[in-house]
């Protein structure tokens, strides 16, 4: 059987089967409407940690083991692990690699990293090269506002169109065998950049590849929209999300009633977060919460996954390039 | 209080709230970032201090002209003049630094200490 | 890399925007209220302390930068600058949150590359644009004196 399907899919001859997911998140994501999915919602921030980046390592390495406690795998039987996040050398997965002694490979996507660890992951299994992964990845508001924007303390407004930053992590077992939820297939995305420059709109900068993403899938898979009970994007926040559907509406698709944008859905609007959540552990802690747990229930039986990583740094647009962005869907059915 | 004192804070009210406004309109029509618009302002305070049309308007206004960081610029033009005439050469590299050491020594001591003393917090 | 600008100028067209007309408000009251504040320490300068002019424009300069300090350590400044935009950036207090904020930030990297450099990360800038345009004015005053 050929695996590969038209320019950009892949399908898996032996699905992947989701054994166990988790999801921890901050304080003011426990406010949200979602709160109520996450699996742990803490209350400091810093989780007794004496900066903003160990904590951030700590709710990656707590969500991992929460994973694999629910999937009831230990970490001696764990074959690898894939994941990443938004900090310089990705040191919150490395770090958090490095405490768990799990063979690792390490990965950034930007905020797409989630769907990019799930797409290896499960060709590494397909493949046979391992029979058990843990996928995850992590971002902290306080550690990415201080890496990208202004220190936290400085007295400067935020832009109407920017997103906040999501204080989580979220992970995702994935085995060879098992009964829950499969992984079908995916998409793998291509780098899509239409010149949009301002570092506060990363909705905007990301809307093309998402929308060119989906197409792709759809397209290489003869899928019509309704094929998915829910298609999925990460973080694209309220501008984003809007430009998404108005981008495929040009291309024929329809999505209006079936997209879910974790950004959008993460806070309610009296949170004062403007365009919405964002960041690597958005989309991952949704995913280990509120998805996975629908999944399988009533009308939510085919879900595609959508996440988004706008593929700038501080250096480049610092020297006036635009912000170039990838998108990669993973397919998920269950019964 | 005297009547003069209360026709100043109400200048200086006005003067300060304008300059303010008038730096919104920069910062949302530019998107010029903080950091830029106090370079800005600096360089600016200092320009309309050489052609000596800011110490009329700190003599005008007070601390309406002299607190926004304008009149740091104004403040730094104006010591490097007086020193040029005083001393010469040597008066230009002198006479700036010397008019705002106050401000600049207490920004280094009180920012060092502030930043031992206090740890950052997440914003709500 | 080929520019989309139709989609550059639609984005543009749809995204949010504040309200000028609001937000210049917030910058001038409060913006004008720092000011008084300022005045405020002038006259106890002038009337209480008996400085000269000279010493007074000193005296307010290092008190506000005080304030200005201290409150962004408290975790104030932040606030009031998200209110008021320009009206807390402009005003010395907003020099001094520019110098602390990334001095607090870094304090995990150490008290002389962290503290120490981060000091001036922001600031630095406005004393080198600052200091170089003084020598321009003194350099003025030369020529024209000769």
């Amino acid at each position: 059987m050929d695996k590969r399907l038209g320019s950009q899919s892949i399908v898996f001859e032996k699905p992947p089967v989701v054994a166990g997911y988790a999801s921890i998140v901050g304080p003011k994501e426990g406010q949200g409407p979602l709160a109520g999915w996450f699996d742990e919602i803490i209350d400091d921030d810093t989780m007794g940690e004496d900066s903003y980046e160990k904590a951030e390592r700590v709710l990656y390495r707590q969500a991992t083991q929460m994973a694999m406690k629910k999937a009831n795998i230990s970490d001696d039987m764990m074959d690898l692990m894939i994941g990443g996040d938004l900090l310089n050398q990705i040191v919150t997965a490395s770090f958090a690699a490095r405490d768990l002694g799990i063979p690792f490979l390490g990965l950034y996507g930007a905020c797409s990293t989630m769907a990019e660890s799930l797409l290896l992951g499960s060709v590494m299994i397909d493949g046979g090269f391992a029979a058990r992964i843990a996928c995850a990845t992590a971002s902290h508001f306080s550690t990415a506002e201080r890496q990208y924007r202004v220190p936290l303390e400085m007295g400067s407004q935020r832009a109407p169109t920017a997103q906040r930053t999501v204080t989580g992590a979220g992970a995702v077992v994935l085995a060879r065998d098992g009964n829950g939820a499969r992984l079908t297939g995916g998409t793998i995305g291509r780098v899509i950049d239409y010149g949009i420059m301002d570092v506060n709109n990363m909705g905007a900068a990301m809307a093309p590849a998402v929308a060119e993403t989906i197409s792709m899938h759809l397209i290489d898979n003869g899928f019509a929209p309704e094929h998915y009970d829910r298609i999925v994007t990460g973080d694209l926040g309220h501008i984003g999300k809007r430009l998404v559907l108005e981008l495929l509406q040009e291309r024929g698709f329809d999505l209006s009633e079936r997209l879910f944008d974790c950004g959008c859905e993460i806070f309610s609007s009296g949170q004062n977060v403007d365009a919405g959540g964002s960041g690597a552990g958005c989309c991952a802690s949704v995913l280990g919460g509120y998805l996975l747990r629908n999944l399988g229930g009533q009308g939510m039986h085919r879900m595609l996954f959508v996440a988004s990583g706008a593929l700038l740094s501080v250096t480049s647009s610092q020297q006036g390039e635009s912000i170039p962005a990838i998108a990669h869907a993973v397919a998920f059915e269950a019964d | 209080m005297t009547g003069d004192m209360w026709l100043m804070f109400l200048k200086a009210f006005f003067v300060g709230g304008a300059i303010c406004a008038l730096a919104q309109i920069l910062l949302e029509k530019t998107k010029l970032t903080a950091p830029k618009i106090l370079v800005l302002m600096v360089t600016l305070g200092a320009g309309l201090g050489i052609l000596g049309i800011y110490p009329k308007l700190i003599e005008f206004a007070g601390a309406g002209a002299s607190v926004p960081l304008l009149g740091f610029g104004a403040s730094l033009a104006k010591g490097a003049q007086e020193a040029a005439l005083e001393q010469g050469w040597l008066g230009v590299f002198l006479g700036g630094i010397k008019s705002t050491a106050g401000g600049i020594t207490a920004a280094v001591v009180f920012g060092y200490l502030a930043a031992i003393l206090f740890n950052p917090k997440t914003k709500p | 890399m080929k520019k989309h600008q139709q989609y550059v100028d639609h984005v543009e067209a749809i995204q949010p925007k504040r309200n000028l007309a609001i937000g210049m408000l917030k910058a001038f009251w409060v913006g004008g209220l720092i000011c008084v504040i300022g005045q405020g320490f002038s006259y106890i300068g002038e009337l209480c302390l008996k400085l000269d002019k000279d010493a007074t424009a000193a005296f307010v300069a290092i008190v506000m930068v005080f304030l200005g300090a201290l409150l962004t350590g408290l975790g104030v400044y932040d606030q009031i600058g998200a209110y008021a935009g320009a009206g807390s950036v402009v005003p010395i207090t907003g020099f001094s949150n520019s110098v602390v904020a990334p001095a607090m930030e870094f304090k995990h990297e150490g008290y002389v590359m962290g503290v120490g450099a981060k000091l001036f990360s922001l600031a630095g800038p406005v004393l080198v644009y600052g200091i170089c345009s003084s020598v321009v004015a003194g350099i003025i005053a030369l020529i024209f004196k000769g």
